[in-house]
């Protein structure tokens, strides 16, 4: 099941108007990886993420799903590969007017055609699974910014999405909420076959969850480093072993 | 219903007739229409007390096999009947494990869930009266941050002044202009019709100066506002409240009111007399036109009339009419946003109740202010 090209990221270049943010991005994502994407802040791990998931039109390369050009596909295409995309935003986009249930069931009913009954069952499991059950009548602004984060997340993994895309899913998050959710994606990994694309800050969730990354470098706009990341604490370029490791090496 | 569907679900009772085998085969996906829980019901009954998990025959499965499982387990629990889930994968046991973990606490004193007619008037009404002093402690807020300007004591940036003052003049000229004309052009067509019976065509002039000069004017360009910038100003405060930038001066002990009401008092207050005069202007011209082409007037004696009818007292009214709506409006419009709730939805609501609210008190202040005038003679 793993090893074979999910993702495929072909020099990618992202910038807003005249300025670049990355440039020549080429990796490549397997089936049941956990692909971390790091970088300090502002180097454009959010603007990657966008270009990956179908939000914003990269200004060169292409990203291709299973060998689907995803720029280059038609619109019917495009929708189609978007249902196997679960995507948690950075601030977790809830949206304000629905309740936490109403949020994680649009997903399904949009997408299926269940009726209610299992809607509402899949919905109860997912919002337990991210430890939420019980909130399911709360509005997004009755909560506080962790479990709006995990939230996002029940409504990210609705639809048992072959990939899931996360955007700083342990910011906000206390250590051992922010351990249960690794556990979660590992076992999501693991047991679902999903593929994970996570941009985290989180040392420990990074060596200890990942088994493949990139670095974003915001110096020189482009990727320095990619591979396991314990590879990249032990073999990569001195900025590279220098997050991770908190700075300490020199 | 099952032909795409492979899923299998046969229920065998065990050796003992209390245990109750639920063996699950096949295809068991999410996209799938698997059974609902719910089905189960009436066999999870006496005289069962235990139920097992058998999935030696289940060949592919995602939540929706995930989802049945912790239904039932559910409605067990419910009943006291004992599950034991050892029977299924070990991964689906991982996660059925993580989803049963305890929830957190539940937040206290929170709302309750919609309430009948009779309680949503009683609601409503009691907000309404709860509006009341707010908007009043709102009002002696804005004040005392105006009587800090006079004394030199309020802080807000300069810039913030003049792109409101921006936003308010020149960007409403053009939707002010079209207005007044089309409106003076009404105000001199209704008089024509009128004033032809009894011969006095020429007072079409006095009509419509002082018409719009000490009334319409106003009261046009107040509506404008208040839809245009009034609306505008509840939805950027508002946002800034969703945002928790309002807190954010609150803790720095900046006044919210001085730096964010004053700047949008101030220029409304100052653009909108002015756009008042202007509008004044366009609606006469549009008198002139009228008289011009269905009276044969001249433009001189329309112009001497015109100038015969209008004194500075006239001006007067007008402006400070002009002047107290564009108070109004700013007030309506920061108090909305500044009430505003933390969604997206509430700021949509400030809005709307900005422009409402702008509206009534406009229209009041109006009766109000020709009385008065009317009284002193003015
Ligand atoms: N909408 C935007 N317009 C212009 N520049 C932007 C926009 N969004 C982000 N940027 C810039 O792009 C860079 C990368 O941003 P982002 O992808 O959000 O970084 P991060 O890695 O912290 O997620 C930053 O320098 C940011 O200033
Ligand atoms: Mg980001």
């Amino acid at each position: 099941m793993n090893g074979t090209p999910h993702i495929e990221v072909r020099d990618l270049t992202m910038a807003y108007g005249d300025f670049v943010v990355q440039r020549g991005l080429d990796f490549v994502v397997n089936k049941g990886d956990i692909f971390v994407v790091m970088g300090g802040n502002g180097c454009g791990k959010t603007t990657l993420m966008r270009a990956l998931v179908g939000l914003q039109r990269p200004a060169a390369g292409s990203v291709l799903y299973s060998g689907k050009d995803f720029w280059n596909a038609a619109a019917e295409t495009q929708r189609q590969l978007k249902r196997r995309l679960g995507i948690l935003f950075q601030g977790g986009a809830l949206w304000s007017s629905l309740t936490l249930a109403e949020n994680v069931a649009l997903p399904i009913a949009e997408y299926t055609g269940l009726p209610p009954a299992r809607v509402n069952e899949i919905v109860d499991f997912k919002l337990a699974l991210v430890g939420l059950a019980g909130f399911e009548d709360f509005y997004p602004s009755e909560l506080s910014g962790g479990m709006k984060k995990r939230a996002g997340l029940a409504r990210a993994m609705a639809l048992d999405p072959d990939i899931l895309v996360i955007d700083e899913p342990s910011s906000g998050l206390d250590p051992l909420t922010a351990r249960r959710l690794d556990e979660l994606i590992m076992e999501l990994r693991d047991s679902l076959g999903t593929t994970i694309v996570v941009v985290t800050h989180e040392l420990a969730s990074i060596l200890s969850i990942g088994n493949n990354s990139i670095y974003l470098d915001s110096e020189s706009h482009t990727m320095i480093a990619t591979g396991h990341p314990q590879d990249a604490l032990k073999n990569g370029p001195p900025e590279v072993r220098r997050f991770l490791s908190r700075g300490a090496t020199t | 219903m099952r032909s795409e569907a492979a899923w299998q679900l046969d229920l065998r009772p065990a050796d003992d007739p209390e245990t109750l085998i639920i063996a699950l085969a096949r295809r068991w996906r999410i996209d799938q229409d698997l059974p609902a829980a719910d089905t189960l019901n009436d066999r999870l009954d006496v005289p069962v007390r235990h139920v097992r998990f058998d999935a030696s025959a289940l060949t592919d499965w995602d939540s929706g096999l995930l989802t049945f499982v912790s239904g039932i387990s559910k409605r067990c629990a419910d009943r006291g009947i004992a599950v034991d889930s050892s029977g299924l994968p070990p991964g689906a046991q991982r996660l059925l494990a993580m989803a049963a973990a305890v929830p957190e606490q539940k937040l206290a004193g929170r709302d309750k869930g919609p309430q009948g007619p009779f309680a949503q008037v009683g609601t409503a009404t009691l907000e309404f009266f709860r509006g009341a002093p707010q908007m009043l402690g709102f009002l002696g807020e804005v004040t005392l941050s105006l009587l800090r300007l006079v004394s030199g004591r309020a802080r807000f940036r300069a810039r913030d002044l003049w792109l409101e003052i921006e936003e308010v003049g020149p960007r409403a000229l053009p939707i002010v202009s079209v207005i007044s004309f089309l409106v003076g052009l009404i105000l001199a067509y209704l008089g024509a019709d009128q004033l032809r019976l009894v011969g006095a065509q020429i007072f079409i002039a006095d009509l419509v100066a002082i018409g719009m000069v000490r009334e319409i004017a106003a009261l046009m360009t107040g509506v404008i506002i208040a839809g245009r910038t009034g609306a505008a100003f509840a939805a950027q405060l508002g946002t800034m409240q969703v945002n928790e930038e309002i807190d954010a001066y609150q803790t720095l002990g900046i006044s919210a009111i001085d730096f964010l009401v004053l700047p949008r008092m101030l220029a409304l207050m100052l653009m909108v007399p002015l756009l008042t005069l202007y509008s004044a202007f366009i609606g006469m011209l549009a008198g002139l036109l009228v008289s011009l082409t269905i009276f044969d007037t001249g433009v001189f004696e329309y112009y001497t009339e015109t100038l015969r009818a209008l004194t500075f007292q006239q001006f007067g009214v007008g402006l400070s009419k002009g002047m107290v709506y564009g108070a109004i409006i700013a007030f309506a419009g920061c108090l909305r946003g500044m009430q505003c709730g933390r969604s997206a939805e509430a700021v949509g609501h400030a809005a709307t109740s900005a422009v409402v609210t702008a509206m009534l008190l406009i229209t009041i202040a109006a009766s109000i202010m020709t009385i008065v005038y009317y009284q002193l003679g003015i």
